[in-house]
């Protein structure tokens, strides 16, 4: 190991610092339910914009052969086809044009007529980059099987929770895991960004990291549980807490660096793809602090957790607050 | 304690050096690795199609076409059993998906009833418990029967059409020419085309559009189609359309004189008289007997020749055609006759196949979304690698060198197993990599945490990957869990994405703690034989 230089690394944060955390729970938790229930009734109200795997129709992604792709000329061109609703968009960059067509009546064949007669107005200007057509049997398929998948991981999640830790845990687990799902869903209702497959990926990407930084939190809960036997619960939750900002916040650091430079240099195709997976992970590290623990906070667990750990009495001031607070530990 | 056997060192490190020699081929371009000796592993990471450029295709089986032509085939049958029992009928049609047969004496009953009876074949399998009828023969009153086809028959049918037109399909699809095709069953009534590099479609889709479904037939000597239409259709007969307006309607028996399955050749040609463009094709010897027979008998007379049930051309027999070689003519274009000539050859599909899902990838796209992968890629990973280094100094390189094994890992994995990467595939890829991090930051926080508590340095390196240790596990096999679901729950990309995931959980364990372990070990190691104060460099 002669070849590598010993040297210390950067240690920024703050070791003493010691948040509360607690304190604000309340507040935390109605702010998180609020903005679920504003993602719900977006979800409700606005719908989403959902691409051709879950709409079905068919998508056209084209480069002008020619300079920059006259948007204008092409919706009076494809205006007059006849074959519904045309919607045309600028791709990334100028000479990327992006079209939908919508499904058309007639099924299928029909579909394939509508899309030659698209070809042909476009003309030999216009190089055909991406295609997409998806029939109406599939589409319906699709969507369920995403929303199915989604709901599996959530269920695989708990169960797995539920049995290394306890109901609460798992259930603090599930309520932060769908806050991250809603809200993502949330905002993509809100600026009608599209809806497809792909982000069905990126919503079970954040349901990943999210589970990893909650259990991560509700791990160290557990060991302190078994280490501080009678310490107040919410000054042991703020304590676990504390304990693992500083991996949370270098951790969400590092995942945010990565999917910022997918999000800047990784293309079009995924772009949306990308900005759900950011806005997932930020939100999934703040429902990991704000609404696992916090749930907690309020439903109480076990405390009696097997192995070791000095059983440190506990101070007055926060046995009357437990009474307070209603819970009652055997 | 910390401290790693011999053995257990030497497997490490060869689990690394075996990961770097199989994703090797993958770094390089295919011609170069080509180039390489054979005993060398060759095996390059395949791409998915969103990434490499092609066509993807999901079609869909008419199951009411099967249903049909089954129905036709058993209303045959039916007509040459109850001859050959020598039973007199007076009518046999379909209707309500049943053949209905009426026969012309009720003493024949107890025979007819014998004859049909004799269709119904035992399906499914014994061994399961399965089996069934493929047919019920029912009678409601002596002289009328109903020959049901049952759901489980229909079934059987349906998957045994599916691989007859899977073949058809890659033949067709073959003919075109292209590389490395996958074309599979999914699902029950389905068939997924998948074309690398394929990116105009048209001709693909004209290809595999058209069920090419040929038969010669017998024109009724007297009735036209407009009286027959007035009147009525003679038993046997049917009225048939012409293709474009060119054809004719005519009333044509029904049952065929000869079969496109009984084709052996079709060649696209010119007519040497008037240029036009025409297909050669030939008879096997079955077939041709039974062409030269019945052309014998009609000289002079038209014959109509079928296409998906549409006349394309009614020529009228000028002489004896006996040696099973013929040509069709009918208002084709040279590309029509060439596409129509592989659709004959490669045989016609038991069904209609409607395309009910289409994505294609043109190259480029596919180039430039590798492209903005790379850059990516490299500028992600040098945010991460400076980030770890300077928040972990010397560990941090450990921590770094860990990924790079993580990395190799996952696509060593992947390539072994010839799973392609997909775009969705990459974000498991990122999340993997997150999560090693992870892994490494939880282990590094915690011995910073276990000496500020006081510990000695190799104390606190030892509980810090103990201690971290459960946690890792929890949270990477939480989300193992969720992967495995994705995989048997999702379809396509969510699968695909799945698939990575699983991947990269095994593999960040592995790199992020065991190999980060042990270069940890090793520098212990020197640190020792240095003999210097022991300071954690972390």
């Amino acid at each position: 190991m002669m070849f590598i230089p010993n040297f210390k690394g950067y240690d920024f944060f703050p070791h003493n610092l010691r948040l509360p955390f607690m304190r604000y729970k309340g507040l935390a938790l109605g702010a998180s339910f609020i903005g679920m229930a504003l993602s719900l009734a977006l979800f409700f109200t606005l719908g989403l914009n959902y691409g051709v795997d879950f709409k079905g129709g068919s998508m056209l992604e084209v480069q002008s052969t020619k300079g920059p792709a006259d948007i204008g000329e092409l919706r009076e061109k494809l205006g007059k086809l006849g074959i519904g609703g045309v919607q045309i968009q600028s791709f990334g960059t100028p000479t990327d044009v992006l079209i939908r067509i919508e499904q058309q009546e007639g099924g299928e064949p029909a579909q394939q007529v509508a899309l030659k007669k698209v070809l042909d107005a476009l003309g030999t200007n216009y190089q055909q980059r991406r295609f997409e057509t998806v029939g109406a049997a599939v589409s319906s398929e699709l969507r369920w099987t995403g929303f199915y998948a989604v709901v599996a991981g959530l269920v695989a999640i708990m169960a797995y929770v539920w049995f290394r830790f306890d109901w609460q845990f798992a259930l603090g687990a599930v309520v932060s895991l769908m806050h991250d799902v809603l809200l993502t869903v949330g905002v993509f209702s809100l600026f009608q960004l599209e809806f497809d497959l792909s982000i069905v990926a990126a919503l079970l990407t954040i349901l990943g990291y999210s589970v990893n930084d909650t259990v991560v939190v509700s791990d160290r809960i557990r060991e302190n549980l078994r280490k501080y036997k009678r310490m107040e619960l919410n000054e042991l939750l703020d304590l676990s807490i504390n304990e693992t900002l500083s991996r949370t916040i270098l951790t969400g650091c590092t995942a945010v660096a990565v999917l910022l430079a997918l999000y800047i240099f990784g293309g079009e195709v995924i772009r949306n793809f990308n900005f759900a997976m950011l806005f997932g992970i930020v939100v999934g590290t703040y429902s990991s602090i704000f609404i696992g623990a916090p749930l907690l906070g309020y439903l109480g667990v076990k405390r009696e957790w097997g192995g070791g750990g000095s059983s440190k009495p506990a101070t007055a001031a926060a046995e009357r607050a437990k009474q307070r607070a209603g819970m009652v530990y055997k | 304690m910390l401290t790693f056997s011999r053995w257990k060192q030497i497997t490490i490190l060869a689990v690394c050096l075996l990961g770097l020699i199989i994703v090797l081929p993958s770094l390089f371009p295919k011609e170069t690795v080509d180039k390489w000796p054979a005993w060398f592993p060759r095996k390059q990471l395949s791409l998915g199609l969103d990434l490499r450029g092609g066509a993807h295709l999901l079609l869909a089986m008419e199951v009411n076409d099967v249903r049909k032509d089954w129905l036709d085939t058993l209303r045959d049958d039916a007509r040459r059993r109850l001859r050959e029992a020598k039973v007199g009928v007076s009518a046999v049609g379909i209707s309500n998906n049943a053949v209905q047969v009426r026969i012309a004496k009720v003493e024949d009953s107890a025979a007819a009833l014998k004859a049909l009876k004799e269709m119904s074949q035992q399906i499914g399998n014994p061994l399961f418990g399965t089996t069934g009828q493929d047919v019920e023969v029912t009678s409601s009153d002596p002289s009328s029967f109903a020959i049901t086809p049952s759901e489980q028959g229909l079934q059987q049918r349906v998957i045994n059409a599916l691989s007859a037109a899977i073949e058809t399909v890659r033949r067709r699809v073959d003919a075109m020419g292209t590389t490395e095709p996958t074309i599979i069953r999914e699902g029950a009534s389905r068939i997924l085309v998948q074309v690398p590099g394929l990116q105009d479609t048209v001709q693909l889709k004209e290809l595999i559009g058209k069920t090419a479904r040929l038969s010669f037939h017998e024109v009724h000597p007297s009735l036209s189609a407009a009286d027959a239409k007035a009147s009525r259709v003679p038993p046997g007969y049917k009225i048939y359309q012409g293709e474009n307006k060119t054809e004719a309607d005519l009333v044509l028996r029904e049952t065929p004189v000869v079969r496109g399955d009984e084709l052996t050749s079709a060649n696209p040609a010119f007519d040497s008289r008037t240029n036009e463009p025409i297909i050669d094709f030939g008879f096997n010897n079955a077939g041709a007997r039974k062409f030269g027979k019945f052309t014998q008998d009609h000289v002079g007379q038209p014959f109509a020749i079928i296409l998906d049930d549409k006349i394309i051309s009614a020529p009228v027999i000028r002489e004896p055609i006996l040696g099973g070689r013929g040509q069709i003519s009918g208002s084709f274009t040279p590309e029509s006759s060439n596409q129509l000539a592989i659709q004959l050859r490669s045989g016609a599909l038991p069904a209609k196949l409607t395309i009910i899902e289409e994505r294609t990838v043109g190259p480029s796209l596919g180039n430039d979304s590798i492209e903005a992968g790379k850059v990516a890629g490299i500028v992600g990973g040098i945010a991460v690698i400076a980030m770890t280094v300077f928040a972990y100094g010397t560990f941090g390189i450990f921590a770094v060198v860990g990924l790079i094994v993580h990395g190799l890992l996952t696509v060593a994995i992947m390539s072994l197993l010839g799973a392609a990467l997909t775009l969705p595939g990459i974000a498991g890829f990122v999340l993997t990599i997150a999560m090693a991090v992870d892994a490494n930051v939880l282990i590094y926080e915690r011995i910073r945490e276990e000496l500020r508590a006081g510990k000695s340095a190799i104390a606190a390196i030892d509980a810090g990957f103990t201690r971290a240790f459960i946690t890792i596990a929890d949270s990477q096999l939480t989300t193992l869990a969720c992967a495995l679901v994705m995989f048997w729950l999702g379809a396509g990309p969510i699968r695909g994405f799945a698939v990575t995931l699983t991947v990269g959980i095994c593999t960040s364990i592995f790199a992020a703690v065991t190999v980060v372990r042990l270069l940890i070990y090793y520098w212990l190691n020197s640190m020792k034989r240095a003999k210097g104060p022991l300071t954690l460099p972390v």
